[in-house]
């Protein structure tokens, strides 16, 4: 199954709660503001290498550039491109958007 | 694979419609199919033709009316949302005696219904939202 | 438009309904509500999550006349009427917020992450607001 956050995790809670209800193996893709959580040196950089023990975590790449964010990238989170979101939600069944 | 897509923001306020834009674009361009893009919340104030950004912005309404045109695209936009926040067709001026439409090309006002039949129809819906 | 093609397709999903946001401060909880209503022409398999926030839609007591809205509460209580009869709550979303059972207006299934977390693989459609 693939969850899709789109929020800060300094802001809201919606990475956080995504975290409680995603299965291992699952795969976690993070867009539009929710890529913050995917860099280094974060209150919850460690939260993610966490969840990157039993889950795959993704990040937009596009939105993470936008941001200024794509040199301080978290090592072994996979960066998509838009075509790459489509083959996510390709080859997992269902997308819960944790919005 | 057959796919519906849910906007629930409007233009410019939210990345939603942006994000949606791009990623209804790079499946298409992958050969998937659209079965309807569906407009909800203030996501229907994306079918306005009378935005008008600033001309080095890009132009979030008319980008989707192009695509929708390009690829005979369904954009579907909820009749209870639109009546609320003022997205109006020619229909909809004359049922409620409004003095102009603004809907935007491409673009068509209908039932909620619509989302439930995407979801029953399409292989995956992904939604886009605040 | 319903009809035609649930005569020819006779599909039956598995629809979950997330709610995640407060009721009032914004329409969401209000628009979500309108399509689970209109949904349930459909005869899909339907049920409907509170997580965080999203609990608050469903407390006793709400009185929206001194900030004039349309008061949307006991519309949950309709869902029944409409075959809507699986509505589950986030046990440590309720927690947090120190609420039990006894404060929702409805009846409710109480479940925890992981429980939730086994009922959402289960879904063919995840409608989220």
């Amino acid at each position: 199954m693939l969850h899709t956050v789109n929020k800060s995790p300094f802001e809201r809670n919606t990475l956080e709660t995504c975290l409680q209800h995603a299965k291992d193996g699952s795969t976690i893709l993070l867009i539009e503001d929710g890529v913050y959580a995917a860099t280094e040196g974060t209150r919850f950089s460690d939260t993610i290498k966490k969840a990157m023990e039993t889950k795959t975590v993704c990040a937009l790449l596009p939105d993470l550039k936008a941001r200024g964010m794509h040199e301080k990238v978290i090592e072994g989170i996979k960066l998509v491109d838009y075509a790459g979101f489509v083959d996510l939600v390709e080859q997992n069944e269902r997308v819960q958007a944790w919005l | 694979m057959k796919l519906g897509i849910q906007i629930n923001e409007g233009p410019y306020q939210h990345q939603a419609s942006d994000t949606a834009y791009l990623f209804t674009k790079a499946a298409l361009e992958k050969g998937h199919e659209i079965f309807r893009v569906f407009f909800y919340h203030d996501g229907v104030n994306n079918g306005t033709r009378l935005t008008t950004p600033p001309q080095d912005d890009r132009n979030i309404v008319a980008r989707w009316s192009e695509l929708a045109e390009k690829y005979n695209l369904d954009l579907v936009i909820c009749v209870a949302a639109a009546q609320r926040r003022g997205i109006v067709d020619p229909d909809e001026k004359k049922r409620h005696g409004k003095d102009a439409d603004n809907i935007a090309p491409g673009f068509r006002i209908s039932g909620l219904g619509q989302l439930i039949e995407a979801g029953i129809q399409c292989d995956r819906l992904v939604v886009f939202g605040d | 438009m319903s009809e035609e093609m649930m005569e020819e397709g006779g599909v039956v999903k598995k629809f979950m309904y997330v709610n995640r946001k407060a009721p009032i401060g914004s329409i969401y909880a209000l628009e979500s509500l309108e399509v689970v209503l209109i949904g349930a022409a459909f005869e899909q398999d339907v049920c409907m999550v509170f997580l965080d926030d999203g609990i608050y839609q469903i407390v006793k007591g709400m009185d929206t006349n001194d900030v004039e809205m349309k008061n949307f509460s006991p519309t949950y209580r309709a869902l029944e009427m409409y075959d809507v009869e699986r509505l589950y709550v986030s046990k440590e979303a309720m927690e947090e917020r120190g609420l039990t059972t006894d404060d929702l207006v409805v009846d409710v299934e109480v479940m925890d992450a992981s429980q939730i977390a086994d009922l959402m693989e289960e879904q063919d459609v995840i409608l989220s607001f």
